[in-house]
């Protein structure tokens, strides 16, 4: 998508305009590559290829880049949202008890999980644009607080598979045409969002903001009711993943997925989303938590020594960001060389 | 690259016996397809102050970068008293005595005034700590020298722009330096803070300091400098005394054609549009009256910070007035958001086109288009066709260079940037339009297209509200001219009676009584 990389087009030397290219097609990019760690995964062990194996993948997979396309839409605008993974705990924890006590019905329990992620989101929106406060500070506090709430909420119980209605467990394994429901869903938001972001005023807005607050400040743009807009966003994202996350998983710890942020933010970073704010797309989110749940996939199938898998798994994570950093900055000195005089 | 061709180039540049402390022996340098520089000579005398002004894009901060160390160029070298010298950057460039101010002011914000002057090379005690007292002490020197009033242990932030640039000039002579260059020191400062400049700049050239000089204000050059050196695409077209020189002569060498700097039609002047009666904001401004008619260009001409900026911010509804009152068509308006003033119809191109006014990753016609998204597409979805046709028409008549709509702000000169700023306000389609320094940093040619812009809004019936540093745009554009001194009007002066005498008397308060209050 045109926006998301600085590239210039018609930069003067050659070089410039294939790295340019390269740059500017960074989702391509990400999927080649994705596409050549998979045939070689493959062929080492063939393993990886069985149904089973990719459903699984999949899944998580879809959970993490659900959430990953609301982390994008807030680091579009140069701010971050750390609490996601509680956001998901407790969305997919509030949900579970709610249908072990068969209080709701199984839509309502959607509803019910995506309105909690709604609102937790525009908590977070609402202490980031109403005090200023940083949003690293802000959702590094809510992280805490709605994992607070989910021990408060589990008081030290778990749930089990036996204990969720099976017309809520089994949307894990169905199928459209061969389609996960869960990839279904996540291609849907990626598509919504992707569409949004590109066709729509507030999706201009979103850059806007993240590119040169003042600027957007100058002509109008209300930069917080923006950004609250963007965390509230991906609140309800995260509301989704956590849902999913307890399709999937059926068993529900008061600490259940804890350390997910990482994954997702990584998901948004490696996928080409500027941390500084102001450029990247949401497919690239996507594709990127697709990349990070393969790679993490891979090493267990590839059978390599189990101490090493977070070391290789960070060391892919770095390896993806510094490439990039490489060519945004061969791109740019191209592009200088093509205006400096 | 022989030695040779250096004596001939210092020798052609018109040293005495005794060579240059510094001198351009025919540098070439190339940035990917770009010739910057081609064969370009030029020698700096001790003692003289030497001009150096091209249009942007003509080499001239590729100069600058060269004496700085920054660029080594591809041939030709840099000569230091008669000797070649390959300089490995900007600390070893300082260390020979090449001091560099550059344009804008490159500061720690967050140090200490002291700190900023020596950094790189902090005065240290035993065990190479710090020495904070001698560090102020020095600071307190240089800055008592330049007779300047700047505390040194205050922290940059929040210091003026002027004073920035005093501390930036300060940094350069802490350093006993035989050459001065100056990048646009005057780009970001007031008519009185220009005064105060060029006194320093003349007291360092009576140490015997070589003075380079780099400025687009063709009035500076000819106020304070020797001689003038003018770049036109990467290539030394004239060295003369500037004695022997025109102002007209220096524009047709930048441009390589004849131009008039000040294009003005007339224009019908209509109804009052926009009435300001005793606008007040504690601490800014205070009592502020005047009115703009239709196709009328109303100068608001002053010192920086004489509150001319924080006028056009309460009139666009980034800051709230205390008091008084502001009417358009004669209706009272408040605005509590820069929208609600778009919507009445004032739009307010701001001052710093990068920090304000440009998004930087978007396209000309997604920056163009930003203020009115939300008014063009209200069923919420962006049709790029209606943007594009909408930004080419603007392109068109604003005459922005581009390879077209599509092409990236970044990738466009300084003055088209400034002309898509403009665009921008204009697509909003307003009434009355308020353009702060709208020619800063443009080069004379951008300039030139600015004014005639300006010219032709007004004579569209626009009203326009020209805040300007530079006193010829002032007197040549404006049909009228309020004169603000620390936050209050100190004179309306209409076209006929204004010269450059009476407005800088006005700003400079010394002649508060005998016009005020007007409109």
């Amino acid at each position: 998508m045109a926006l998301s990389v600085p590239a210039d087009v018609h930069a003067a030397n050659r070089g410039g305009v294939l790295i340019g290219r390269l740059a500017r097609s960074r989702e391509l990019t990400l999927a080649c590559v994705t596409i050549v760690m998979v045939t070689f995964v493959a062929i080492k062990a063939p393993s990886f290829l069985a149904s089973t194996n990719l459903i699984s993948v999949t899944a998580l997979t879809a959970i993490i880049a659900i959430a990953a396309v609301g982390e994008a839409l807030v680091i579009i605008t140069k701010n971050i949202d750390l609490s996601v993974e509680s956001t998901m705990g407790l969305v997919a924890f509030v949900v579970a008890i709610a249908l072990k006590q068969q209080s709701l019905t199984v839509p309502e329990a959607w509803a019910i999980g995506i309105g909690l992620g709604l609102v937790l989101g525009m908590a977070n929106g609402a202490v980031i644009t109403i005090f200023q406060v940083p949003s690293i500070v802000a959702t590094l506090g809510t992280l805490s607080i709605y994992r607070g709430l989910t021990y408060w909420v589990a008081a030290g119980h778990e749930i089990n598979i036996s204990d969720l209605p099976a017309g809520y467990t089994e949307a894990a394994s169905q199928t459209f045409f061969g389609v996960p429901l869960f990839v279904l869903l996540a291609i849907a938001v990626v598509i919504v969002a992707g569409l949004a972001l590109r066709y729509t005023v507030l999706g201009r807005q979103l850059y806007a903001v993240g590119s040169n607050a003042e600027a957007a400040a100058t002509i109008g743009v209300r930069s917080r009711s923006t950004i609250f807009l963007a965390f509230a966003l991906s609140g309800m994202l995260a509301g989704v993943a956590g849902v999913l996350w307890g399709i999937e998983f059926g068993q529900l710890y008061a600490s259940s997925a804890s350390g997910e942020s990482l994954a997702v933010i990584a998901a948004v970073v490696v996928g080409g989303v500027s941390i500084a704010g102001g450029s990247g797309t949401v497919v690239g989110a996507a594709i990127g938590a697709l990349f990070l749940g393969l790679i993490n996939n891979a090493l267990t199938v590839l059978q390599l020594p189990q101490e090493w898998l977070q070391v290789i798994y960070g060391a892919v994570i770095l390896v993806a960001i510094v490439t990039d950093a490489l060519v945004q900055m061969r791109a740019q000195r191209a592009k200088a060389r093509s205006r400096l005089r | 690259m022989t030695d040779s061709t250096t004596i001939d180039a210092i020798e052609s540049a018109g040293a005495a016996s005794v060579p240059p402390p510094v001198a351009l022996a025919g540098v070439s340098k190339r940035f990917g397809a770009t010739q910057a520089l081609l064969d370009v000579s030029l020698a700096l005398l001790p003692g003289e102050i030497h001009a150096l002004v091209g249009e942007n894009g003509a080499g001239k901060s590729t100069v600058v970068k060269v004496l700085a160390g920054i660029h080594q160029p591809d041939s030709g070298a840099v000569v230091l008293d008669g000797k070649t010298v390959t300089l490995h950057g900007p600390a070893h460039a300082r260390s020979l005595g090449i001091a560099v101010v550059h344009q804008e002011p490159r500061l720690f914000p967050d140090l200490t005034v002291a700190e900023n002057v020596f950094i790189g090379h902090v005065p240290s005690g035993r065990l190479g700590s710090v020495n904070w007292r001698e560090m102020r002490r020095s600071a307190d020197r240089i800055f008592e020298s330049l007779s300047v009033h700047i505390d040194s242990s205050a922290v940059v932030r929040g210091l003026s722009m002027a004073d920035q640039q005093l501390i930036e000039i300060a940094k350069a002579l802490s350093i006993d330096a035989r050459v001065l260059v100056l990048d646009e020191p005057t780009a970001s400062l007031s008519a009185h803070e220009v005064v105060r400049l060029f006194e320093i700049i003349r007291q360092t050239r009576d140490r015997g300091v070589a003075v380079l000089f780099v400025s687009h204000r063709l009035e500076e050059v000819f106020e304070l400098c020797g001689r003038a050196t003018v770049l036109r695409d990467g290539r030394h077209v004239i060295t003369a005394p500037t004695s022997e020189l025109t102002a007209a002569d220096l524009v047709r060498h930048m441009v390589g054609r004849s131009v008039s700097l000040f294009p003005r039609t007339t224009a019908h002047i209509g109804d009052v549009l926009l009435e300001v009666r005793g606008l007040t904001r504690v601490g800014a401004f205070r009592d502020i009256s005047f009115s703009v008619r239709a196709g009328e260009i109303v100068g608001l001409a002053g010192l920086v910070g004489a509150g001319r900026t924080e006028v056009a911010r309460v009139l666009f509804g980034l800051d709230r007035a205390d008091a008084g009152e502001v009417l358009l068509d004669g209706k009272r308006v408040t605005f509590k958001t820069p929208s609600g003033a778009l919507e009445a119809g004032i739009a307010y191109v701001p001052e710093d086109r990068h920090l304000d006014g440009l998004v930087g990753g978007f396209s000309i016609a997604q920056n163009v288009t930003l203020p009115i998204i939300p008014r063009l597409f209200p069923r919420f979805f962006i049709r790029g066709g209606r943007e594009r046709a909408i930004t080419e028409d603007f392109v068109e008549r604003l005459r922005i260079r581009s390879t077209g709509v599509n092409e990236l702000i970044e990738a466009l000169s300084g003055g088209n940037q400034q002309k898509v700023v403009i665009a921008k306000w204009l697509a909003t389609n307003p009434r009355v339009l308020i353009l702060d320094e709208p020619t800063r940093g443009v080069d004379i040619g951008a300039k030139v297209e600015v004014h005639r812009i300006i010219s032709e809004l007004a004579a569209s019936g626009l009203g326009i509200v020209l805040i300007s540093s530079e006193l010829p745009e002032v007197l040549a554009m404006s049909d009228r001219i309020i004169v603000l001194h620390e936050g209050r009007m100190s004179a309306e002066i209409p076209r006929a009676e204004a010269s450059e005498e009476r407005v800088m008397f006005a700003a400079t308060g010394q002649m508060a009584e005998e016009t005020s209050s007007g409109a």
